[in-house]
């Protein structure tokens, strides 16, 4: 048993760290807002769903006009990234600025409540579009970065397998990674994002300190919508196929990933999401053989939730978080 | 606080319209009956319960459009009897319940004579119960679960093949003619696909192959390489899919991405030209079973085709003819019952004992006889293979029963 | 406007006609009319107008029930749609049973629970097992399917293990705050659902994906309930007694219990109320209720799969809590019933009218836009537009108000909320 799980290990770490990249980067989006506003942006895993179909209708329409087979695949990839998150950053913060802001002293419940009802606003809204144009909701986008890539690991030790990859993963691993690092830069060491740390700390002191926070938070907004939607280009890229639920599922492990790792918290959102990535993509592969055929591997979107359950039951600040203490 | 007011009293309002055009759609029908009288023609409804919006809509949008088709070509026909047909389709999402509520709403139309549909065997067990108890004779184009007639209602009704003949068939061919000896089950965990599957895994194994996995998956997921990695660590001849064309695709894809190079088999829900779609170049190498043949092989299916082109713009998927001779099977029973009753309009119960007795009805892409529990003992299985990107696949093989 | 308004206030006797004449016109435009479901749904709606009169509660009730269990049934009787108009009404009976157990939930403890559904499928299961032959698979003893009379048993039965699981998922995540909280009971939810769809290795407990067919209708003393008509008064008499229940609760020491926890958890713990026991109590009471009707609902749909038990259902019901307005018993009652006669029926019948516009030529609307697929679109909307304007739901829970020269007097008399407020709601 432990040769066969010793076996697919590499190709599952692979598999993992794909997976993994783009939950954390979507977690990014949950924990800035998070941090910001104490509000759980249900609507956010919608905003990567329509990043997906936005920077899908994008390369259709650039194959159609027959730029794509002229211009190299990167450029036409950081075309649609760009354009992709603008579209989404403003997006998000027109949601922030109609829905989210009245409701700034409302009780946290009603602001959830809008939060859900926007989701499924978006869903529908992506899916009769979608029908109205093609008749169905299902969008297959052009295969792009289809190279096969095979990664000898049984050269490192005999025990392992081959793994095989797609070129479109190392696209995705480094434009996730590359994404991550300017986050990380750009909270950490620009006036802008000390607002943004001012703000999340204490919003009522910062505003005291000449920070407007209306900006602030409206920036926010457009960041994390921004890298949710260009994930979403991302998704589709190594997919090819999407639909408008893809964002309710995501955006939840997303935010388990973001738990995980310390809510308001950004390093330990990226951590959180790469953990959980490799976790399911190793429970999806080997929980029949661990469980001897009991439990097979549609259960690993249970695993995700369990895990969630777990850490917020017994550590709710997460790997990286601290505890917060409520005072009254 | 005047705004809010205003506003609520909006929305109040604009929910009372809203409930009240909804009803006003009742008044309509109603005088549309009227009409229909005054008009010269009793009203005669057929009503269709397809999936017309999610993951199946390819499949269940053919179904009501090939259903439409035959239902006016035979408008003329009707007419000179004395009766207007009408056509009602509804959409039942591939959700039991709102097939259980769209087959109480026909049950309650006392205009419905007959039900061409379903698509999903999950819909249509539940929905026929209701049929049943308003003894409302369906005919189903594409429910292939033994369930579906096996409990013996006298109002249940199928042309196409079983599940149960579906999957040994299927398994027989991947290990005689494909020479399968280790085979990878992988299912969708619905009524469908399940069953389709176990059905499969029991003809194979009676067939000498050695099942090495049995998994399953969950519909509307798009990452499947948990999966296609145990099917890497077991190394199978075949990896067989119990399951529609929206996942088929995407694991087709998705393997052959990872380096699995070995042939595809599934059964007649990946039967779609939206697989090709999805799947694209990967779909070289796929086998499917259906309970749908070639339409155009024959003079009738090419015109057949021909037509539905011109009127709707399409072309034809598998279940379109299907959906058209499950019509045509209906109205030829109608219309029976209507000259056994004297030229009046007949009840349902006669309707449903005509349909039952219908006997080597040549419809435009198969031969319909019922036997006793509503299974179609012309109905066949064909095989296909996907030689290309492209749909319809070529025809391999043809196994009756 | 206003005039009349206040003319009709005080006059008991006015109102008394006005009611009167209302109930019987739209009894017998439905005895004459069959299919207007405009007139069905008017005569339902006359119950709306009772609750805004000023009679006393028992006179209320009394023409409440005359109206539901006599009138209603005898008019939409006579014609075909009969069957259509109680399976609606059935299925609006059983989710206002579940709405009114995920106000206890939302509405008084102010707990959000996404993962409602999850008890209902519970209660479902609990009886589709053991009332088909799935029970043989794993049970030692008894002889299956158990036959219809087990069913009144099952309502009990079904009552505690809902309740019990409720306890069970209330105890981890009690610690979690509001926003988690969600998340939580959201994932559970999604849980429960997929281990009911795969439960069928190694021992086949659900039967998975296909699911639990040909589940025994319930039998009274050899009377086989078939009919949606017949299930109807089932219905009926389990939501009157549920009905019942949520208000004693609501005006009783756990209920203020309930809202105290809601208001602020930590200054009602500093007045000595056990947090923990109360929020169990209201997930264990709201999961009762929403279990008792999972058995109600599978005996009525004689099949039981894990579709039918997905996350749009959980938003449903929260959707008809906050339309209706969160914590008020008539407001919830008011949103279920609005929510599912706006799923069921008037968006079918506005998208074959629809498609008869386009079959004849008239208007062409596009398939995707047809109303029935835009019912999370619906929601949606519903949801934001309500969150933002009018969070308080359409008819908004009323604090019972106490008469102070009564109190004085010692007298225990109550006048409650709804005929002290009635001022306030018409004139505010």
């Amino acid at each position: 048993m432990i040769e066969h799980v010793l076996q697919t290990l590499p190709q599952v770490v692979i598999d993992g760290l794909a997976l993994g990249a783009v939950y954390a980067i979507v977690a990014l989006g949950y924990t800035m807002v998070y941090g910001i506003l104490e509000l759980i942006n249900f609507a956010h895993g919608e905003i990567f769903m329509t990043g997906a179909f936005v920077g899908t209708a994008l390369f259709l329409s650039f194959s159609a006009f027959g730029w794509l087979s002229s211009m190299p695949m990167l450029l036409s990839l950081l075309l649609v990234l760009v354009a992709t998150s603008i579209v989404t950053g403003l997006l998000g913060m027109g949601i922030e600025r109609v829905a989210y802001r009245p409701l700034r002293s409302a009780p946290k419940l009603i602001t959830l409540i809008t939060a859900i009802g926007i989701s499924f606003l978006l869903q529908d809204f992506v899916r009769f579009i979608t029908e109205l144009k093609k008749g169905n909701y299902i969008l297959t986008g052009p295969s792009l970065f289809t190279g096969q890539v095979s990664i000898s690991a049984s050269s490192i030790w005999s025990g392992f397998h081959d793994a095989s990859v797609k070129s479109s993963f190392f696209i995705v691993l480094v434009t996730a990674v590359v994404m991550m690092v300017t986050l990380d830069f750009f909270v950490n060491k620009t006036k802008w994002g000390m607002a943004m740390r001012a703000v999340a700390q204490d919003r009522e002191t910062a505003a005291l300190m000449s920070v407007n926070v209306n900006k602030v938070i409206a920036l926010t907004f457009f960041i994390g919508s921004a890298l949710g939607g260009a994930t979403g280009v991302l998704f589709a890229i190594q997919y090819g196929t999407i639909d408008p639920y893809i964002g309710f599922i995501l955006g939840l492990k997303a935010f388990t990933a973001a738990v995980l790792g310390g809510i308001g918290n950004i390093r330990g959102a990226m951590f959180g999401g790469i953990v959980l990535g490799l976790l399911e993509m190793f429970a999806a592969a080997n929980l029949p053989i661990i469980s001897n055929g009991i439990l097979g591997a549609e259960y690993k979107d249970v695993f995700a939730f369990s895990i969630l359950i777990m850490v917020l039951i017994f550590k709710p600040e997460g790997l990286f978080g601290k505890v917060s203490i409520e005072k009254v | 606080m005047k705004r809010k007011k205003v506003f609520s009293i909006f929305t109040s309002a604009t929910l009372a319209i809203g409930l009240l055009t909804g009803c006003s759609a009742d008044k309509t029908s109603q005088t549309s009956k009227n009409n229909g009288e005054a008009g010269g023609g009793t009203v005669i409804k057929i009503a269709t319960q397809s999936p017309l919006s999610g993951g199946a809509a390819t499949l269940g949008e053919s179904i009501k459009l090939g259903a439409q088709l035959a239902l006016e070509e035979q408008k003329e026909k009707f007419e000179k009897l004395g009766f207007k047909l009408e056509l009602v389709p509804y959409d039942d999402q591939a959700d039991p319940k709102k097939g259980v509520a769209n087959a109480q709403l026909i049950g309650a139309d006392q205009q419905v004579l007959g039900v061409v549909g379903h698509l999903n065997s999950g819909v249509a067990i539940p929905s026929s119960e209701i049929y049943e108890k308003y003894n409302i004779p369906m005919v189903s184009p594409a429910n292939t679960a033994t369930d579906v007639t096996d409990r013996g209602l006298k109002t249940v009704n199928r042309i196409c093949a079983r599940d149960d003949f579906q999957g040994p068939a299927g398994a027989k061919f991947a290990v005689e003619k494909l020479g399968a000896k280790k085979i990878f089950i992988i299912q969708d965990k619905t009524a469908y696909g399940t069953g389709l599957a176990e059905a499969f895994k029991k003809g194979a194994e009676e067939a000498g192959a050695e099942i090495v996995g049995f998994e399953g998956i969950t519909i509307g997921e798009k990452d499947f390489n948990g999966v296609l990695n145990q099917v890497l660590a077991k190394k199978p001849d075949l990896v067989y899919f119990g399951g529609m064309y929206t996942e088929g695709g995407m694991l087709i894809k998705q393997a052959r991405d990872k380096g699995i190079t070995v042939p595809f088999m599934g059964g007649d829900g990946m039967d779609s030209s939206t697989l090709v779609e999805i799947a694209g170049d990967a779909v070289k190498n796929t086998f499917i079973t259906s309970a749908a043949g070639v339409a155009t092989a024959t003079e009738a299916g090419k015109q057949f085709a021909e037509k539905y082109k011109q009127k709707f713009g399409k072309n034809i998927e598998s279940y379109s003819a299907y959906g058209y001779d499950a019509m045509a099977v209906l109205l030829k029973a109608i219309e029976e019952a209507i000259k056994a009753n004297g030229n009046k309009l007949p009840t349902r119960e006669q309707v449903a004992d005509a349909v039952r007795k219908v006997q080597d009805y040549e419809g435009v892409v198969t031969k319909v006889s019922f036997d006793e529990k509503g299974d179609n003992k012309y109905a066949k299985i064909y095989i296909y293979k996907f030689e290309e990107a492209t749909y319809p696949a070529r025809l391999e093989d043809e196994v009756s029963k | 406007m206003k005039k009349w308004l206040n003319v009709l206030e005080q006059n008991k006797r006015l109102q008394a006609i006005v009611i009167a004449v209302y109930i019987v016109v739209t009894f017998i435009s439905l005895y004459l009319a069959q299919k207007s479901v405009v007139a069905f749904l008017l005569l339902l709606s006359s119950l709306l107008l009772l609750h805004f009169t000023t009679f006393s509660h028992r006179v209320k009730w009394v023409i409440g029930i005359v109206v539901l269990s006599v009138l209603l049934p005898l008019a939409a009787s006579q014609g075909e749609a009969y069957q259509s108009y109680m399976e609606v009404a059935t299925l609006v009976g059983i989710y206002i049973a579940m709405a009114l157990g995920l106000n206890i939930v939302v509405g008084l403890a102010g707990l959000l629970d996404l993962g409602f559904v999850a008890f209902f499928a519970i209660g479902a299961y609990t009886y589709g097992i053991f009332a088909t032959t799935q029970a043989n698979n794993f049970m030692p003893f008894g002889q299956y399917p158990l036959s219809g009379e087990s069913f009144w048993v099952f309502l009990i039965i079904g009552c505690i293990v809902a309740a019990i699981f409720g306890i069970l998922l209330g105890i981890p995540v009690l610690r979690v705050k509001g926003d988690y909280l969600a998340i939580v009971t959201l994932g559970f939810g999604e849980i429960i659902r997929i281990i009911f769809n795969n439960l069928d290795k190694p021992i086949n407990i659900t039967n998975g994906a296909m699911g639990l067919a040909s589940v025994q209708p319930p039998k009274l003393f050899g009377l086989e309930f078939m009919y949606p008509s017949q299930f109807y008064y089932v219905v009926l008499v389990i939501l009157l007694l549920t009905i019942f229940v949520v208000r004693r609760l609501e005006y009783s020491k756990i209920g203020r219990a309930w809202k105290a926890v809601r208001e602020n958890e930590i200054a009602a713990q500093a007045m000595g109320i056990p947090l923990v026991r109360t929020k169990l109590m209201a997930f264990a009471v709201g999961a009762s209720f929403s279990g008792m009707m999972g058995v109600v609902f599978a005996a009525k749909q004689t099949f039981v799969d894990p579709t039918s038990f997905t996350l749009l259902e959980s938003i449903t019901i929260l959707v008809m809590v906050i339309l209706g307005g969160m914590g008020s018993v008539p407001g919830v009652i008011l949103g279920a019933a609005l929510v599912t006669i706006l799923n069921l029926q008037v968006l079918t019948e506005l998208t074959n009218w629809l498609n008869q516009l386009s079959l004849s030529g008239v208007v062409h609307i596009p398939d995707a836009l047809s109303p029935a697929k835009m019912q999370r679109f619906i929601f949606g909307v519903i949801l934001i537009l309500f969150a933002l304007y009018r969070p308080q739901g359409l008819l908004p829970a009323k604090n019972p108000r106490f008469d102070e020269k009564e109190l004085k007097s010692g007298a225990t008399n109550m006048v409650d909320g709804k005929e002290g407020a009635k001022d306030v709601y018409f004139n505010g």
